[in-house]
C-alpha cells in the first residue's frame, strides 16, 4: 500500500484493487482515538472526492473526514459508536 | 497577521445562523478570510449527537410550551440550551494555519475564555475530559467545536445576562451542573458590547490575529 496526499492534505492509502482506505487523520498532539458519531453515507452510496463522509468526535469536538476519493462507500470498518485510532482505517472508498 | 474578519449578527434563529455559518466556513475553505462571529439566539435546545432522553428534565411538550425549540445538530456533545443574554462567538478559523492540531485550538478557545472572565474578577478553569469553562461551583462558558475541511465551526456559548430559569429544562451536557453567568457571580447585568470588545481582544492575543 502506498500513500498518496489529495488537494487539502489528508493521506489516503491505496490498495492495489483500487480500493482507498478513509483513514483518521492526526488531529491533534496526544490524540489517538476518536469516536465515529455519524457515518453521512451508507455503504454502497457514491462520494464525490472531499466530500464528508464520517463524522468522529474527541471529548470536545466534532470533526468531519472526508472521501479521498470519487467513488462508492465499499465497506465501514468503524461503526458509529465505536473508536477508531488515528492513522487507521474507518472505512474504504471503491 | 492572521486576519479575522468581526462580525455581529445580532438575534438570529439558530438553524438560519447555522446556515449562515455552513457558508462562511466554504468560503474560508476556498481562502477567503477567517471569522469571528457574535450573536444571540431566541430560546432554543440543541442536541448533539450524544444527546440522551435523559437529559430532558421535562416533556418534550412541557419545554415546547415555554416558548422553547428543540434543534438537532451535527455537533459533539449532549443538550445545551441557548438564549438572548447568552453571548455566541462563532469561530471560523482555518487550522492549517495553526498547525492542524485540534486539541491545541481548543486549548486555545478555553484560555481566551478563561482570560475574558479574569476582566471580570472571575476566577474560572477549564477541566480535563469536560466541555466548557467553570467557576469552581458552575459551568459559566459551554465550547462545542466542529471541524470541516480543517475549517472550525461553532464555538462558545458565555452566559453574560442569560435567563438561567431555562437551564432547569435540562441537564447542561448532560453533566449534573449549575449554570452561572457574569451577570449573576457581579450581581449587576453587563454590557454585552463590553464582552464583545474584552473577548476580541484576548481573542487576538491568543490566535496571533488582527481583527481586519
Amino acid at each position: 500500500m502506498t500513500l498518496r496526499k489529495n488537494s487539502r492534505g489528508i493521506f489516503a492509502g491505496v490498495s492495489e484493487h483500487r480500493m482507498v482506505e478513509i483513514i483518521l487523520p492526526e488531529l491533534g498532539e496526544g490524540v489517538t482515538r476518536a469516536t465515529v458519531a455519524c457515518w453521512h453515507v451508507k455503504p454502497g452510496q457514491s462520494v464525490e472526492a472531499g466530500q464528508d463522509v464520517v463524522e468522529v468526535v474527541t471529548d470536545k469536538a466534532s470533526f468531519n473526514v472526508e472521501a479521498p476519493v470519487k467513488g462508492r462507500l465499499k465497506a465501514v470498518f468503524v461503526p458509529e459508536g465505536k473508536d477508531g485510532s488515528v492513522g487507521a482505517a474507518l472505512g474504504m472508498i471503491e | 497577521m492572521n486576519n479575522f474578519i468581526v462580525e455581529d449578527w445580532g438575534l438570529i434563529d439558530y438553524q438560519a445562523a447555522h446556515e449562515r455559518q455552513r457558508a462562511v466556513v466554504q468560503e474560508v475553505v476556498a481562502g477567503a478570510p477567517q471569522r469571528l462571529v457574535f450573536c444571540e439566539h431566541p430560546p432554543v435546545l440543541t442536541l448533539g449527537r450524544m444527546f440522551t432522553p435523559e437529559s430532558f428534565l421535562y416533556t418534550r411538550e412541557d419545554i415546547l410550551s415555554q416558548g422553547v425549540s428543540i434543534v438537532p445538530v451535527d455537533r459533539g456533545g449532549d443538550v445545551t440550551l441557548h438564549a438572548p443574554g447568552q453571548l455566541i462567538v462563532y469561530v471560523m478559523a482555518d487550522l492549517d494555519r495553526y498547525g492542524r492540531d485540534l486539541k491545541a485550538y481548543l486549548e486555545r478557545i478555553e484560555e481566551v475564555a478563561v482570560d475574558l472572565l479574569k476582566d471580570f474578577d472571575i476566577l474560572a478553569m477549564s477541566m480535563p475530559g469536560q466541555r466548557g469553562v467553570f467557576t469552581d461551583r458552575n459551568k459559566i462558558i459551554s465550547i462545542g467545536v466542529g471541524v470541516r475541511q480543517w475549517v472550525t465551526y461553532h464555538g462558545l456559548g458565555i452566559n453574560v445576562n442569560t435567563d438561567l430559569s431555562l437551564f432547569d429544562l435540562i441537564k447542561p451536557c448532560g453533566l449534573d451542573v449549575r449554570m452561572t453567568s457574569i451577570a449573576q457571580l457581579k450581581g449587576v447585568p453587563v454590557a454585552m458590547d463590553d464582552v464583545k470588545e474584552k473577548f476580541t481582544r484576548h481573542f487576538c492575543r491568543r490566535f496571533g490575529a488582527s481583527d481586519g
